[in-house]
């Protein structure tokens, strides 16, 4: 079932201290899509998924319609909307036993709809085989791991057959391992069983790797939304690209096809004036002499060869921040990088933001001071 | 390096203090309570206990007992909903207003009801007008005892609920509780130790309560008289034996009560090493 949400803004607080949650926001999701809701705490992410689930009502005053398929739901409430919202720190009745939580929400349908208690039975061994959890159905939540509770908490949603599935902070409270495994496993099921599905995280590397189409979200607006490939590779604006990973900045004076700054200067087909470049880590090389068109020296103070490529971080007085480059394993060899090492940077490619193209937006310079 | 107070002198020293008080203050009053009820033997302290003016006082005291716990019960779980479920304006205020009724002195609770409602008070005179009496007769007795004891619940309930949130409410109802449901598998498991522990105290107060029944209830021996009050006037009458007699049901009441919190509190924190 598709979501579409239209005019979608929030308001905490009255008089003085009425602070604005949301933009006035609009969002299409399509049937059977699992859409990523990224941003920074505080950029109304998780505001927005509880307004979808019912839990908070958006403004009154904008004409906010919520759409779910043709069903107008902007005000209907949350216990008839058909919704399952798996919550932030799993939210589960710790009072009752695996088995009982999961059967809860077909335990409390009216009489004439609910289920004989043998099919009730039935449903939630099913439920609790999908997320292999059965042979827990006795046990108290305080006796499971954090991601068994997270799975109980899905079967739990997944018990009344929603139509949309909310996440919140789905995986935030887990470790890496049990991340990456309950990550891959949602997106299988999201696919076996085929429900529409929207999730929050602050995590950009869950979004990029777990979504059909990520939402990048800041001060309660939503910045950009694509698939993670056009979103890595054509960020709309200097928030996107800067939230997406990690960001080297160059800033500096044009002049005469030269961009300077100290004792580092690079040459870049831009007219005269301030300039600032924005460079991916893997986007630059670490050689040891400079050429024509760059020379940005740097030494070298910290590394990290863990992983598939080593993280190698630079210092410079001419760098308001330490840059990070990654270098093939085969590199690192080759030039015998070591701590202290004087080097030179050359730059492959390079992002710029101008102002003009960023008028909307108001947010994060604090990274340039 | 040696802890704070850790010298063997100083701590042998400050247990025996505290046994010392303890018995002292705490209980040698308790032994002599018993010591002096039972003093002229079983049988004089069964015709005291049994006198029909002391039936009568236990009788009116269980009888406002037990409409006062389900209406501080109701009024407690409700406030205590109501203050940590929503944020409106004046809510810090009503958290503080609760407690109105443990800083005021329970008389001048009974004089400010005596004053309201008493025949000629402000609402008083309206209500004898249309035959109502509230005061010196039960009706006041079991106000002020409401008054007196309407903090207990919500006081127990409130840093409980507040401390649990409403996730697992938020829960409930995105699977389609309805709300009595909600209140009675969800919210109500999650409190109910907090819950029978304010009505413990609430039931220990409600039975002790002297100071604000004594200025409304007139205290008309057969009548109106609470086992406090009926206590009091055998006191006054030189009947030690059986003014005793009638504190030792208190002092009973009082020990049940205890022993009642302690088995609580055990299985609360049993509950808690489970969870």
């Amino acid at each position: 079932m598709s979501i579409r949400l239209h005019n979608i803004g929030k308001h905490f607080g009255s008089g003085r201290q009425r602070t604005r949650a949301l933009e006035p926001i609009n969002l299409d999701i399509q049937e059977g899509e699992l859409v990523g809701l990224l941003g920074p705490s505080g950029s109304g992410k998780t505001t927005l998924l509880r307004i979808i689930a019912g839990l908070e009502n958006p403004d009154r005053d904008g004409g906010a319609r919520i759409l779910f398929g043709d069903r107008d739901v902007t005000d209907v409430h949350v216990r008839d909307r058909r919704i399952g919202f798996v919550f932030q720190h799993y939210a589960l009745f710790r009072h009752m036993t695996v088995f009982d939580n999961v059967a809860f929400g077909l335990t409390v349908m009216p009489r004439r709809n609910r289920p004989t208690s043998g099919e009730i039975r039935a449903r939630v061994h099913r439920l609790l085989e999908m997320v292999q959890l059965e042979s827990l159905a006795g046990r108290y939540p305080a006796q499971l791991s954090g991601g068994q509770q997270q799975r109980v908490s899905l079967a739990r949603a997944l018990a009344l057959r929603p139509d949309v599935l909310l996440l919140d902070e789905p995986f935030g409270a887990l470790d890496a391992k049990v991340r990456q495994d309950l990550r891959r496993w949602l997106r299988h099921l999201h696919d076996e069983l085929g429900f529409t599905s929207l999730f929050v995280t602050h995590d950009q590397e869950e979004a990029l790797e777990l979504s059909d189409r990520v939402a990048v979200m800041s001060n309660g607006r939503i910045e950009q939304i694509d698939t993670p490939d056009d979103l890595y590779r054509a960020p709309g604006n200097r928030f996107v690209f800067e939230f997406l990973g990690d960001v080297n900045h160059l800033e500096g004076e044009v002049r005469g096809g030269i961009l300077t700054c100290g004792d580092a200067r690079l040459s870049v087909e831009l007219p005269d004036g301030p300039e600032e470049l924005l460079l991916r880590p893997h986007e630059v090389r670490l050689v040891e002499a400079p050429s024509p068109e760059a020379r940005l020296p740097a030494t070298v103070t910290a590394i990290s060869p863990v992983g598939a490529e080593v993280r190698v971080e630079l210092a410079a007085d001419w760098m308001a921040a330490p840059w990070l480059a990654t270098v093939r394993h085969a590199d690192y060899e080759r030039l015998d990088l070591r701590r202290g090492q004087r080097l030179y940077v050359e730059p492959r490619r390079w992002h710029r933001f101008p102002e003009g193209r960023e008028t909307r937006r108001d947010a994060p310079r604090a990274s340039l001071a | 390096m040696q802890r704070i107070g850790d010298a063997p002198a100083v701590r042998r020293a400050l247990i025996l203090a505290a046994v010392a008080l303890a018995a002292l203050f705490l209980l040698l009053p308790l032994v002599a309570i018993f010591a002096q009820a039972f003093a002229q033997g079983v049988g004089v302290f069964w015709s005291n206990v049994s006198d029909h003016y002391t039936l009568r006082a236990i009788g009116l005291t269980l009888f406002i007992t037990v409409l006062t716990i389900p209406v501080c019960l109701v009024f407690g779980v409700a406030l205590a909903w109501l203050v940590t479920r929503f944020s409106f304006p004046g809510r810090r205020l009503l958290q503080t207003l609760i407690d109105i009724p443990f800083a005021v002195s329970p008389v001048v609770a009974g004089l400010i009801y005596l004053l309201l409602y008493g025949r000629n008070g402000w609402l008083g005179g309206w209500l004898d007008g249309h035959d109502v009496q509230l005061m010196f007769a039960w009706p006041g007795i079991l106000m002020v005892t409401i008054f007196v004891t309407c903090p207990f619940v919500a006081r127990e309930l409130i840093p409980l609920m507040q401390a649990q949130g409403s996730r697992e409410e938020e829960a409930a109802v995105t699977l389609g509780a309805p709300g009595w449901t909600l209140f009675r598998r969800v919210t109500l498991p999650n409190i109910r130790w907090a819950l029978l522990y304010g009505v413990i105290l609430t039931n220990a107060r409600a039975v002790g309560e002297f100071g604000a029944v004594s200025v409304v209830s007139g205290a008309i021996r057969g009548q109106t008289n609470t086992l406090p009050l009926h206590l009091e006037q055998l006191y006054q009458d030189y009947n030690t034996v059986g003014a005793f007699a009638s504190a030792s049901l208190l002092a009973l009441i009082a020990l049940l009560t205890l022993a009642a919190k302690a088995g609580l509190e055990w299985r609360a924190a049993r509950q808690e090493a489970l969870a």
